[in-house]
C-alpha cells in the first residue's frame, strides 16, 4: 500500500553516513596523509588544481582524498571552494621564457639553445608493471644526479623561429599586447570567443574531451599538420602589480607546463606563408593536457586564418560549450534526479496515441474487410 | 525580499556570506534580474557562479534564490511538486545552513518559493516570487542546436520554426505531442520556455500575480516574467492548447483539477493517482477531505531508508 514518502532528509544523512565510512575504507589500513597524495599522487593533484582552475597541492589533495580518487568530483570541489574566494586583480602575463626548466624537449630541433632536457617523464619507460612498487616499505629509488640550475634564461623554440619571421607573433599586427584580457569567470560566454577566452576555456576543459578533438584533428577531422615545437616543465614566478607601489612583487613560484605546436600555413591573402601557433598551458606536469589544448586552440582559428572549417573541433561553438567535466557531469548526472511530473505527462501522451493507433488499425482492418466483401 | 541592504553588513556568520554568495555577485545577478524583469521572457545573460551543487541540480534557481533571499524571507522549495524530494530538501537545507531564514511547506506562507518542474496549486500572491529551476532555457535549442542563431531568432521574433514543429505534430499524430515545457510567447513578443512544468501549469502563469523569476545557472541565463503579465501557450485556432486531464480525483484527498502523480502499488497493474502538489494535499486532508483510498495518515510515516 502506498505512503506518502517522506523522509528525503533522512535518507539523505544516512547516505551520507555511509558514503564517509566508505571513503575510509577498511579502518586497518592507515588513512591517506594530504602529503602523501600531494607527493606521490603528484599528477592527479596537477589535473585537479589545472581543471580546477586553481593553485594549491594541498587543497587538491584534500578534494582528491575526500572525492575518493574521483578527479571530476575533487575538480569539483574545487571549483566551488574557488569561486568563494575574494580577488584582489589579475597577475602580469607569465614568463614562460624565464622559467627554471625541469624538462624541455622539441621535436622540431635536433639541438637548440639551451639543449633538449628529458626530465622526470614517462616517455621511453618500459610499460611494465612493476612488482617492486607492490612491496609496503620498499627500497627507495636511489638519488638521480641533477644538474646546476642554467643561469640563463631558455630562449623558446617559437622565438628562434620568430627572429627569422617564420612564425607568425605571438600577437597579431595591429593588437597591443596588454589589451584587456576577458575571464569567463566573471562574464558568460559569448560567440564568437576571442583567443583569450577560448584559451582559458581550454586550459579549464576536460583534458579526456580536449585529448580526443586533439586526436581528431590528426585524423583528418580539421588537420593542422603540427609538430611539438615545444614542451617545456619547470617554475616560473608570478608577478601583480601592485598600484600602491607602482610595480610588480612577486607573489610566488608556481609549476606549470607549456606546449607551443608549430602548424603548417600556406598563406593568404591577408598572411604571408609562415608558420602558425597553438598555444597550451597547463598548471603542473601536464603534457597531455597541454599539447591536446595546444592542437585544439590552433584548430579553433581555422576561421581567424581562412581555412576550410566544419570540423569539430573547429567548431568554436560546440567546442566551448562542451569542454568543461563540471558543467558536462551535472547535467548528465541531473538526469538521476526525478523527472516523475514530467515523465507522467509522457505516459498519458504515449497512452493517448497508443489508443488512437489502435482505434484506427481497427477502422482500417474493418474496411479493408468490407471492401473484400 | 525587503531585507537585501542589511545582508551585506551583518554577512559572515560561518564561513560564508549570508546565502552563500558574495554581495558583488549578487549584485550582478540582481542586475540581470532587473533587466530580465524589463523585457518580460528574454533571457539575460549572467556570469554564472559554481555553486557547491551539481549543475543541472538547481544551481540557476539556488543563485536567483540566494541574491533576492533576505532575513525576513520564508523559503519554499519543491521538486515535481513536492517539498520532501532529496532535492528540494537538500536545497532547502543548503539555505537553512547558509542564511538561516524561516522555511516551510506551506504554499501560503513562504514568500519566496524555489520549484523544479511544477508551480504550486493554490494562486499564488503578489507578495510572492516564485523561482524556476531552468535546464535548458533556449526553446528553440532542439529546433536549432547554435546560440548564435538562436540569439539572432529571438531578436527577429522569427518564431516560425517553432510553429512548424508544433505543426507537424499535428499532422503527424493529430494534435501537438509536446507535454512538458510547453512554449508560451510573453507579454506578445518573446518565445520562452516555462522550464520542464507539465503543460498543465501553463495556464497558472498567465497574468499571475506573483513575480516569476527563471533561473539556469550552466547555461547562464536570468529571465523574468512580471505579475500580470500576458503568457499564451503557443497554438492554432483550430488546434487550441489543452492541458492534461485526469479522469479521476486525487486517491487520497479527492481534489479534481490538479496535476496527479501515478504511483503503482504492484506488478499486476494497480496503481493509484494521488496529488503532485503535496502541500495541496496535506492542507486537503488536514480540512477534512478525503478520496478513495482515504485513512491514509497525514505526515507519513518515514518510509525512504
Amino acid at each position: 500500500m502506498y505512503v506518502a514518502v517522506k523522509g528525503g532528509e533522512k535518507a539523505i544523512r544516512n547516505a551520507h553516513r555511509l558514503l564517509a565510512h566508505e571513503r575510509r575504507g577498511d579502518r586497518a589500513v592507515p588513512d591517506l596523509t594530504l602529503a602523501q597524495i600531494v607527493e606521490q599522487m603528484a599528477l592527479s593533484v596537477a589535473r585537479v588544481m589545472a581543471e580546477g582552475s586553481l593553485y594549491d597541492m594541498e587543497l587538491a589533495a584534500l578534494a582528491i582524498k575526500q572525492a575518493r580518487g574521483d578527479l571530476i568530483e575533487a575538480i569539483f570541489l574545487i571549483r566551488a571552494y574557488r569561486t568563494t574566494l575574494p580577488r584582489f586583480g589579475y597577475s602580469e602575463p607569465l614568463d614562460t621564457a624565464k622559467m627554471r626548466v625541469r624538462r624541455r624537449i622539441s621535436a622540431t630541433y635536433k639541438d637548440l639553445p639551451g639543449g633538449q632536457l628529458l626530465g622526470p617523464t614517462f616517455d621511453y619507460t618500459h610499460r611494465l608493471l612493476d612488482f617492486k612498487l607492490a612491496a609496503e616499505g620498499g627500497e627507495a629509488p636511489g638519488t638521480p644526479e641533477l644538474a646546476e640550475a642554467a643561469e640563463e634564461d631558455m630562449p623558446r623554440v617559437t622565438d628562434l623561429l620568430g627572429h627569422e619571421g617564420l612564425i607568425e607573433p605571438d600577437v597579431p599586427e595591429g593588437e597591443i599586447e596588454d589589451s584587456e584580457t576577458g575571464d569567463l569567470t566573471r562574464e558568460p560566454l559569448s560567440f564568437p570567443a576571442g583567443r583569450d577566452i577560448r584559451l582559458q576555456n581550454l586550459a579549464r576543459g576536460d583534458e579526456g574531451f580536449l585529448l580526443a578533438l586533439g586526436y581528431s584533428t590528426q585524423r583528418g577531422f580539421g588537420r593542422t599538420h603540427p609538430f611539438a615545437g615545444e614542451i617545456r616543465l619547470g617554475e616560473v614566478e608570478v608577478e601583480f602589480f601592485a598600484e600602491e607601489l607602482g610595480f610588480a612583487v612577486p607573489l610566488g613560484r608556481i609549476s606549470v607546463t607549456e606546449c607551443q605546436m608549430i602548424n603548417q600555413f600556406q598563406g593568404s591573402a591577408k598572411a604571408p606563408p609562415q608558420f602558425s601557433r597553438g598555444y597550451g598551458l597547463v598548471f603542473g606536469q601536464g603534457e597531455r593536457k597541454a599539447m591536446s589544448m595546444a592542437l585544439v586552440d590552433r584548430a579553433l582559428r581555422s576561421r581567424e586564418l581562412g581555412e576550410e572549417g566544419g570540423a569539430p573541433a573547429q567548431d568554436e561553438e560546440f567546442v566551448l560549450s562542451h569542454s568543461d567535466n563540471v558543467q558536462a557531469t551535472g547535467f548528465v548526472e541531473h538526469l538521476k534526479l526525478p523527472h516523475y511530473v514530467d515523465f507522467q505527462a509522457e505516459l498519458a501522451l504515449v497512452r493517448q496515441m497508443r489508443r488512437e493507433w489502435e482505434e484506427r488499425n481497427r477502422k482500417d482492418k474493418a474496411d479493408a474487410q468490407e471492401a473484400a466483401e | 525580499m525587503n531585507a537585501q541592504a542589511d545582508t551585506a553588513t551583518q554577512a559572515g556568520e560561518g564561513e560564508y556570506n549570508f546565502a552563500y554568495l558574495d554581495e558583488q555577485t549578487k549584485r550582478m545577478i540582481r542586475r540581470a534580474i532587473l533587466k530580465a524583469i524589463a523585457v518580460p521572457g528574454y533571457q539575460v545573460p549572467f556570469a554564472s557562479r559554481e555553486m557547491p551543487m551539481p549543475y543541472g541540480w538547481g544551481t540557476g534557481g539556488v543563485q536567483v534564490t540566494a541574491s533576492i533571499l533576505g532575513r525576513d524571507d520564508v523559503l519554499k522549495v519543491i521538486d515535481q511538486g513536492s517539498d520532501d524530494t532529496t532535492n528540494a530538501v537538500s536545497i532547502r537545507a543548503f539555505f537553512e545552513k547558509t542564511a538561516q531564514v524561516a522555511t516551510t511547506t506551506r504554499t501560503d506562507e513562504a514568500t519566496i518559493i524555489q520549484t523544479r518542474h511544477r508551480i504550486p496549486e493554490k494562486a499564488l500572491k503578489e507578495d510572492q516570487i516564485i523561482v524556476y529551476q531552468v535546464p535548458i532555457p533556449e526553446p528553440l535549442r532542439f529546433l536549432e542546436p547554435r546560440e548564435t542563431e538562436t540569439r539572432k531568432m529571438h531578436a527577429l521574433a522569427e518564431y516560425g520554426l517553432m510553429h512548424v514543429k508544433l505543426y507537424e505534430d499535428i499532422a503527424r499524430h493529430g494534435h501537438i505531442a509536446t507535454t512538458y515545457a510547453y512554449p508560451v510567447k510573453v507579454d506578445g513578443r518573446y518565445v520562452m520556455d516555462p522550464s520542464p512544468t507539465p503543460k498543465f501549469d501553463n495556464p497558472k502563469m498567465h497574468e499571475m500575480d506573483a513575480l516569476q523569476l527563471f533561473g539556469a545557472g550552466r547555461e547562464k541565463r536570468i529571465y523574468a516574467i512580471p505579475p500580470h503579465t500576458a503568457v499564451e501557450s503557443l497554438d492554432f485556432e483550430d488546434y487550441p492548447f489543452e492541458i492534461q486531464k485526469f479522469d479521476r480525483p486525487c486517491a487520497i484527498c479527492g481534489a479534481e483539477n490538479v496535476y496527479l502523480d501515478e504511483v503503482v502499488l504492484d506488478d499486476r497493474g494497480g496503481r493509484m493517482f494521488v496529488c503532485s502538489d503535496t502541500d495541496h494535499c496535506e492542507e486537503r486532508r488536514a480540512a477534512g477531505h478525503t478520496g478513495e483510498a482515504g485513512g491514509i495518515p497525514l505526515k507519513g510515516e518515514e518510509t525512504a531508508r
